[in-house]
């Protein structure tokens, strides 16, 4: 159907090696979502303002509907299927969105927390305004926020080895 | 159809005659060289763009209001990444993001202006793949750089088939996605003269939220001894075809006091030069305002940090 | 009692069940990436569908031809309006008793309208199949503006119902025109305006906005053509509707038909209405005999299925000097777009409209509604509030400030006197509904209190002096607003979808081990419902939540239900689900007499069991019950243990709040700041009040885009603007204000568990809030009102011909 030849790529996604090919013109989410029914990461705006589609590339943050596969070739990819810990156990994060609230819908919660989670290695005790700031890139229609915040505080705190004291409100 | 021509059209906030969310097809190209990027642009000219962070062109390529036909992608061009100290001057490599130009302790030093606008550009995703060649590159009124470039006086390094050359930012903008530069040549770094040290600096930018290119926003350079300014850059974004550089409006601060009623000409003089669109960020009669408390702002900042 | 055996503190704890904070079963799947979506469903053979849209808002279609569409390899086929009228479905029904076209029928009424339906291997060749399609248009004058919908020489709009002049909701008196709709004494109110002592008039707009849930709309179907039987898995707020819906359309017999709404990523409205695309999708698996997924993409969701709002509400209270209130008369211009495809109850043109009296002790009220047509896209949905219910509050919380300010009294003082007294309740307004609950000043007094109003109106006053003297350039607002809502719809004497009664449904099954699985008609997109309906049942029958299982969205499994908006999930499931969990208790009662060998009479309730009176060590938990339930009934007794319940409410339930916005606005660029927002909401007894909580965050953030600065633009056109999130303002986390929530609790009375619904609450009383505040802020330099959305720009604007400028 295409003239275009389809083209090989590489990457290890969530710790696995995977090999395809690809159209050029496929887009990472779809490449994803589709060639590897990793479903996790979603579709919400399709002009890179949501972050429903964030997964984390080659240790930074990125918008999979606004990135060809064929630009992640070599790349080391991690979505929410690949955030648990070693033991199947839930992250800190994962931990931290279901003890204080921070999702509804759970739409974008797998962007969010894969965004949160290169956010606290970046800055591991990050402060209200500097979480607030940090994950501005994701959208958010149910919960407001706040509890995303506090949940991210959650998480920070426990991987600190610190209990979290919930803000007062 | 020239390289820029359809995204005139191509605001998220003007009317869409097709609804795509899905690029046409294209030949990947991912080059490691200059020279290698280089070749491939001069083989297919107008039908094929480079590729930097993509968080403009892709978007276009989505909405089908830009198909080309090779895309040149520049990310394993080592030669355009990097952060160089040049003594008087800074060298930023093309493909550096603006993450990096937030991390650089260089810059941070140097140039506190470009970390302080980089924050303001997008979100952190996006700061992530933007670079700063794509930024002042493709012409977009909206993009930040362009301005702060213009500010900084910066000069574009340009390598195309015929060879390289310099263009000043000053000099590189000439209408809505029009620049100096050919169909055939690349960015491949920007040289910053590293201003005064002690020098004040202030990038203002009004936006609605997060994500949004500004309503309007100003970029100020100043230095001062004791309460007089000794020398001013002022330079606008988004209220105008093109980055605008303000320079009456500097001369008029240049050697004052920063009184309020020269602070008020020079706010006027900025003013006068903009030409906004209207669109869902305001009417251009805001827009144009918003300049000026931009301006107005950026000074005050500015002249408060600046060393005497 | 040995140690081992729990207290009753600790039994009671275990089950986990109403008034805890139970955290939510649904996020050990969500938090991992194993949300089930309907994009995330991928059949054999699956084909994608996508559409041709109108790049014009009015015009006539006088060719399309897909031929060149067809020979890109990899399309199947290309849907038009002719082909869908060989199965009669061009154009269907709408909510509202009107029809709207599935597919352009000659012409299209507003931009983006569907106009054919491509039908491909992927998405990617039903894109480009799209470019490949042609359609020639010839173009009409537009109507965008609904005040000039009904001039004589307005556009004619829908041809389709020429020399129509009796509509679904009475007569239509113009071409453009839907309905007009009127309720209350209009005699007594003309009197009492003619007789008022003081009286304000303002016409009030509250903009055309969207709802946007993160997910799109979307749907699969899937028919079997040898079995007959369609598969429908989609984003539905509610799938038996929609069951229903596609049954009547397609003559499939209903029970052949299987709707699944599985995980769905938010609706706030957007989900509940049938769309050209579901219809599209339907007919593309019954002619290719393969499924066809239909995805919306953003820009199409905003632009297409389902505005919210666009009315414009001319708003007169009159009131004596001292403030006290003798009438309001309203008359709302109703902007429809091209169809009348609002989702309101059938009998409601103009939903719930009539709670416009809101918490105040109206004698007398008038309202009367016109919708028109214009040439925009078609919808009226209650975007997270029950319907029409937050263009009511905002238009008499408006009202009420703007008399305040005629007045020269305190907009809280003013609420104050003139509310619904406690012992007034149940509550007959003028506009006809009983308001069951209410105790508005104490919920009144506890926020003023909390929040320090009377110091706040003194720092008010104090920064209006500085500005006068040119200290500073920043204002401050306070908004206030007291907010009735009406959830619930309802009871079968006046609610019901395309004939199908409002009630709601719940069926239990207890397993011989003790654990539960129950199935609702309710169908959560982010509210919890496995979560707080297993609270219900496990205080209900005393099994811990933890073993309950809710089942929500399969149309097969699940009892016929209408499905969650409007606040609706609590106030009729919620009653449903309780009342079948005590049909449960019943027969386990029985049970239990019979296994402990006394009459039934002589057992009483226990946390998770039955002990005989007077003797607690006599005892037979649920467990127990459950197990003798399948190995030994009594005789003349069924054997297991379930229960199915259909609840018709007697009546709405109405929840209320009292809410509190500061706001510092700076006059030179507009930008409003929330210094502080309170919110305070009593509705009823409380099932989860962690979710409670959260979901008055979300509304709170909702009214927070809509009323600085959520809208949908259109230009003189008929060009839709905007219509990405670049544009389109959803708030991230920065511009989000903190939010501070409070309670009272007023139970309802009729509700078996005293439940009232509070996720839309946040929505309704905070839009006023926030309006309320920025026009608190300029009261004092001679504003009486300040249209919406209140974007810095608008702001601005007020601010200058206001003369804070200089």
């Amino acid at each position: 159907m295409s003239d275009i030849d389809q083209m090989p790529v590489t990457m290890t996604v969530n710790g696995k090696k995977v090999q395809r090919f690809v159209d050029p013109r496929t887009l990472l989410i779809h490449f994803l979502r589709e060639d590897l029914n990793i479903t996790g990461p979603h579709i919400g705006c399709e002009t890179s303002h949501c972050g429903a589609c964030t997964v984390d590339l080659d240790g930074k943050s990125i918008k999979a509907c606004t990135l060809f596969a064929v630009q992640a070739n070599g790349a080391q990819i991690t979505t929410i299927e690949g955030m648990a810990n070693a033991d199947g156990t839930l992250s800190a994060l994962q931990e931290g969105f279901r003890q204080m609230h921070g999702l509804q819908c759970g739409f974008c919660t797998p962007g969010m927390i894969t965004r949160a989670h290169r956010l606290l290695q970046e800055n591991p005790n990050p402060t209200e305004e500097e979480i607030r700031f940090g994950i501005a890139g994701n959208l958010c229609r149910c919960t407001g926020y706040q509890n995303i915040v506090k949940a991210i505080q959650y998480a920070a705190a426990k991987l600190q080895g610190r209990e979290f004291q919930e803000a007062a409100e | 159809m020239t390289r820029s021509s359809f995204e005139a059209a191509a605001r998220w906030d003007r009317p869409r005659e097709e609804n795509d969310v899905i690029p046409g097809e294209f030949i990947y190209h991912r080059p490691s060289s200059v020279a290698e990027a280089l070749a491939i642009l001069a083989s297919h000219g107008d039908e094929a763009r480079p590729l930097a962070g993509g968080h403009s062109l892709i978007p276009m390529m989505k909405l089908r209001m830009a198909a080309p036909e090779h895309l040149i992608d520049l990310s394993g061009v080592a030669d355009l990444k990097g952060i160089r100290d040049e003594g008087g001057s800074v060298v930023i490599g093309a493909m550096t993001t603006q993450h990096e130009l937030i991390a650089s302790e260089l810059l941070a030093a140097k140039l506190p202006i470009i970390r302080e606008t980089s924050l303001l550009i997008a979100d952190p995703q996006i700061r992530y793949m933007g670079t700063l060649g794509g930024n002042v590159a493709n012409g977009d009124p909206g993009n930040d750089m362009p301005a702060l470039m213009q500010c900084l006086n910066a000069t574009y390094l340009a390598a195309g088939n015929g060879g390289e050359r310099e263009i000043a930012a000053r000099d590189f903008y000439e209408a809505a996605y029009f620049t100096a530069l050919a169909p055939d040549e690349l960015v491949t770094a920007i040289r910053i003269p590293v201003p005064a040290a002690g020098h004040g600096f202030a990038y203002e930018k009004l936006k609605r939220k997060v994500g949004d290119y500004a309503t309007a926003a100003a970029a100020v350079i100043l230095t001062r001894d004791g309460s007089t300014v000794t020398g001013c850059s002022i330079a606008l974004t988004n209220v105008g075809d093109t980055p605008l550089l303000a320079s009456e409006a500097a001369e008029i601060v240049t050697g004052s006091g920063l009184d309020a009623a020269t602070v008020d000409r020079a706010v006027a003089a900025a003013e006068a030069i903009t030409n906004p669109a209207a669109d869902g960020r305001g009417p251009a009669e805001y827009r144009t305002k918003m300049a000026g408390v931009m301006v107005h702002r950026a000074l005050a900042r500015a002249f408060e940090r600046a060393g005497s | 009692m040995n140690d081992m055996t729990p207290t009753r503190e600790q039994r009671e704890a275990a089950l986990e069940g109403m008034g805890c904070k139970r955290k939510r079963v649904e996020d050990i799947r969500f938090t991992q990436g194993k949300g089930n979506y309907v994009d995330d469903l991928k059949l054999n053979g699956m084909l994608f569908g996508d559409f041709v849209r109108s790049p014009y808002a009015h015009a006539k279609v006088t060719r399309i031809d897909a031929s060149k569409a067809l020979e890109l390899p990899g399309v199947v086929a290309v849907l038009t309006a002719e082909d869908l009228k060989g199965v009669n479905l061009a154009w269907m029904p709408t909510l509202a008793g009107d029809v709207q076209m599935v597919l352009a029928d000659g012409k299209v009424l507003y931009q983006n309208q569907e106009v054919a339906f491509v039908i491909a291997e992927n998405r990617y060749i039903a894109d480009d199949a799209i470019q490949l399609v042609e359609v020639d248009y010839e173009e009409l004058p537009v109507l965008v503006d609904p005040f000039k919908a009904m001039d004589a020489d307005a556009p004619v709009l829908r041809e389709d119902l020429a020399g129509k002049t009796e509509g679904a909701h009475g007569p239509r008196n113009h071409h453009n025109h839907i309905f007009n709709w009127s309720v209350g004494d209009r005699e007594e109110t003309d009197r009492a305006f003619a007789e008022a002592e003081v009286s304000i008039k303002e016409m009030i707009s509250y903009h055309r906005t969207h709802p946007s849930p993160l997910e799109t709309c979307q749907c699969v179907a899937s028919m079997d053509k040898v079995s007959g039987e369609l598969t429908v898995w989609g984003t539905f707020q509610a799938p038996h509707v929609i069951r229903t819906v596609a049954s009547l359309l397609s003559t499939i017999p209903e029970h052949k038909i299987h709707v699944i709404a599985p995980d769905i990523g938010g609706g706030f409205g957007n989900k509940v209405g049938a769309y050209p695309g579901y219809i599209c999708a339907i007919v593309a698996t019954i002619v290719t005999g393969q499924p066809v997924k239909w995805v919306e993409d953003r820009m199409e969701n905003l632009s297409t299925t389902s505005f919210a709002r666009d009315y414009h509400m001319t708003t007169e209270i009159a009131a004596k000097k001292d403030g006290t209130v003798t009438s309001l008369r309203v008359h709302v211009l109703a902007d429809h777009g091209g169809f009348d495809a609002c989702a309101d109850p059938s009998k409601w043109p103009a939903g719930f409209m009539n709670i416009v009296t809101g918490s105040y002790d109206f004698p007398t009220a008038h309202l009367s509604v016109d919708g028109v047509y214009t040439n925009k896209a078609p919808g009226g949905v209650a975007y997270r509030c029950s319907f029409r219910v937050t263009e009511a509050a905002y238009c008499i919380e408006r009202g009420m400030d703007i008399l305040a300010k005629k007045l020269g009294m305190d907009p809280a003082d003013l609420r104050m006197k003139n509310f619904i007294r406690p012992e007034q309740f149940p509550y007959h307004s003028a506009l006809g509904w009983e308001y069951d609950s209410g105790d508005y000043h104490t919920a009144m007094q506890k926020a003023m209190d909390t929040i320090g109003y009377r110091s706040l109106r003194e720092e008010q006053k104090a920064r209006q002096e500085a500005f006068k003297r040119g200290e500073t350039r920043e204002i401050m607002g306070i908004g206030v607003c007291f907010f009735t809502e009406i959830v619930g719809a309802g009871p079968s004497k006046n609610c019901d979808i395309l004939g199908v009664a409002m009630f709601d449904s719940a069926e239990i099954r207890v397993h011989p081990t003790g654990s539960v699985i129950s199935r609702m008609g309710s169908k959560s997109q982010g509210q919890g419902h496995e979560t707080t309906w297993a609270q219900i049942i496990a205080t209900e029958i005393g099994i811990p939540a933890a073993d309950i299982m809710v089942e929500e969205g399969n149309t097969d499994t699940a009892p016929y239900g209408l499905g969650t908006y409007g606040s609706r999930s609590t106030p009729v499931a919620g009653a449903a689900i309780a009342l079948a969990a005590r049909k449960i208790r019943n027969k386990a009662q029985m049970i239990a007499a019979h296994m402990l060998e006394v009459s039934e009479y002589d057992l009483e309730w226990d946390v998770d069991g039955f002990q005989v009176k007077g003797n607690p060590g006599l005892r037979k938990s649920m467990k127990e019950i459950a197990w003798a339930a399948y190995n030994a009934p009594p005789p003349n007794l069924e054997p297991g243990l379930e229960a199915v319940s259909y609840y018709d409410p007697p009546n709405m339930t109405y929840p209320f709040g009292a809410y509190f916005c500061v706001m510092d606005i700076d006059v030179d660029t507009g930008v409003a700041k929330i210094r502080r927002f309170y919110a305070l909401d009593d509705c009823g007894t409380r099932i989860n009040p962690m979710i409670i909580e959260g979901q008055v965050h979300g509304g709170l953030t909702e009214a927070f885009a809509i009323a600085m600065g959520q809208e949908i633009r259109y230009d003189e056109m008929g060009n839709v603007l905007g219509a990405s999130f670049m544009d389109f303002f959803i708030p991230t986390a920065v511009e989000t204000p903190h939010w501070e929530t409070d309670h009272t609790v007023t139970p309802s009375p009729h509700h078996p568990i005293g439940a009232k619904g509070v996720g839309e609450s946040p929505n309704v009383g905070g839009v006023p809030a926030f309006s309320n505040a920025v026009n608190d802020a300029f009261g004092f330099l001679g504003s009486t009102h300040i249209q919406m959305p209140h974007d810095a720009w608008r702001i601005w604007k007020a601010a200058k011909e206001l003369g804070a400028h200089g």
